[in-house]
């Protein structure tokens, strides 16, 4: 029969040598090629000191933005939770109250806004969902912890600080910015825009 | 009040069983780094510089571990196991000459505990009780896979003490003495055992790895089929002991081979440039450590290179193969003695 592929071979089980029969020289070749490896370089990344590079586009631990005048931009529509295939961000939303302009960018806001980082499979859906450009993943990991409980991240652990703002240029590039404005996308649009 | 002499033999005592187990306790550390190296890695790094303290924390480790007893067990006879193991094993060592002697103001110290005239029947006396603590231990803890486990243990090493035993005869023919001390004595200038026993070394060799329970012959112990091994119910620091004992085997049957075969703490041609006594007994001491060590280092070489046998090729090997080899190797060295004429 014609082979598929030429890699095939012909098992040959061939009566062994004498020198094959005592084993010696093949001990001996094996031992070359450990000790050939004894004084290789270790391919070891020594992790907390050392890191691998990620990739620009790393999708880790989720960031809550501000604007440039530092309020709020989520506005809580609820977008990135229907866009969660894991299920795993719940909010609640709240009006502004006068004088809280500083705070929040619109009238409504998340007074509650929580991901389950054990739930949450870093997709990026929720991203891709967000019409305010609020909630973008970076390249920062979600540690380990003892308790459940702690990996469920509220809004003290997602919103940015004021003072140290979390770079997302990479992800929010001007060709994502124009992708957003297609709203004929289905995906880009509100559940009212599609009745 | 004690004799100087005895003093000083009490001295050695202690300081030869602190060597040991100094050493034992870093050849663990060398186990896992020589492991690491040879698979690429780069091993234990993390406690102290190079992860030099691991032994230590291993220690620690081992002592603050739940000791169980089962209930079921013969309670006297699973603690004498252990101690078995980890007293034959540093047993060994009171015969090995570890140097030449020091003379300091006329008074001579033997680097040696005690020069017993039937040196190597001693230790092979007393590592053929090193099987009892395998086989105490399978049997005390009255469980199947123990008992499998301390089964294949002692019929393993019962097997291969045979063929040890054969090796060692035609060395002691050629010698024509069973002092560690004159064995070592004769193999002056380079005149190494191993030039006239090349087979009765391998013998020898092959044998010491399969006494010390070490890797191609490792089956006392394993995970896959029997649990454990022997081993299975012991727990906290009398599982260290277990283990332990194997590593102080290793030292002490690297000892062994270099004495044997490798002239000892004697150094070819270093006598014509170093001309006192007592730095030329360091150094020769320093050498036969430099000829442990390389031991102790191949028989990790060995542990990750060659895979471990199968059980009925272990026994084919030691009852088909090595005895009859020894045998022969009796044989020859008597055909060749006689041919030579130096039959004493």
């Amino acid at each position: 029969m014609q082979s598929l592929t030429n890699r095939s071979r012909v098992v040959v089980r061939k009566e062994m040598t004498f020198a094959e029969k005592i084993y010696i020289p093949a001990i001996l070749a094996g031992l070359r090629i450990t000790l050939k490896h004894f004084f290789k370089k270790s391919v070891t990344v020594r992790y907390p000191e050392e890191k691998r590079p990620f990739s620009a586009v790393y999708r880790g631990q989720h960031v809550l933005k501000r604007d440039e005048y530092g309020a709020e931009c989520c506005t809580a529509c609820g977008l990135c939770a229907v866009a969660c295939p894991a299920e795993a961000i719940t909010m609640v939303a709240a009006e502004r109250e006068p004088g809280e302009e500083k705070l929040y960018r619109e009238e409504k806001y998340a007074a509650i806004y929580e991901i389950n980082m054990l739930r949450c499979i870093f997709c990026g859906l929720c991203e891709d969902a967000c019409p305010k450009e609020a909630i973008f993943l970076t390249d920062r990991l979600v540690p380990a912890f003892n308790e459940r409980g702690d990996f469920i991240y509220g809004k003290d652990k997602l919103v940015e600080p004021v003072d140290a703002r979390i770079d997302i240029s990479k992800r929010q590039t001007d060709a994502v910015k124009e992708f957003k404005t297609h709203k004929e996308l289905r995906h880009n649009r509100l559940k009212e825009d599609l009745d | 009040m004690l004799s100087p002499a005895l003093l000083y033999t009490i001295l050695l005592i202690v300081v030869v069983l602190g060597i040991t187990l100094f050493i034992a306790m870093y050849s663990t550390y060398a186990e896992r780094k020589v492991a690491a190296f040879m698979q690429d890695r780069v091993g234990p790094d993390r406690a102290g510089p190079f992860g030099i303290f691991q032994p230590v924390a291993d220690g620690i480790k081992m002592f603050m571990k739940e000791e169980i007893i089962p209930d079921v067990s013969n309670k006297w006879l699973f603690i004498l196991g252990p101690s078995i193991a980890m007293l034959t094993a540093c047993m060994t060592s009171a015969v090995i000459p570890w140097g030449k002697g020091l003379t300091i103001g006329g008074t001579t110290f033997p680097m040696q505990i005690t020069d017993v005239n039937i040196g190597i029947l001693y230790i092979f006396g007393v590592v053929s009780i090193g099987v009892y603590g395998i086989m105490i231990g399978g049997w005390a803890s009255n469980n199947k896979y123990s008992l499998l486990g301390a089964l294949r243990a002692s019929s393993q090493m019962i097997s291969y003490e045979i063929a040890m035993g054969l090796s060692i005869i035609a060395l002691i023919m050629m010698t024509g003495t069973l002092s560690l001390k004159e064995i070592v004595q004769q193999q002056a200038e380079g005149h190494w055992n191993i030039i006239y026993q090349p087979l009765g070394f391998l013998i020898f060799l092959v044998c010491a790895f399969a006494e010390t329970n070490r890797t191609p012959f490792d089956l006392p112990e394993c995970e896959t089929e029997l649990v454990g091994g022997y081993h299975t119910e012991y727990s906290s620091m009398k599982l260290g002991f277990y283990l332990f004992a194997e590593y102080i085997n290793m030292f002490i049957s690297s000892a062994v081979i270099s004495t044997l075969y490798f002239g000892g703490y004697q150094m070819p041609f270093i006598a014509r440039f170093v001309h006192d006594p007592n730095l030329l007994s360091i150094l020769g001491t320093v050498f036969l450590f430099a000829k442990i060590f390389f031991f102790i280092f191949f028989f990790m070489w060995i542990r990750w290179t060659v895979p471990r046998f199968r059980y009925d090729q272990l026994m084919d090997l030691g009852w088909k193969k090595l005895i009859p080899l020894s045998i022969l190797n009796i044989f020859l060295t008597g055909l060749i003695m006689w041919w030579m004429g130096n039959v004493k």
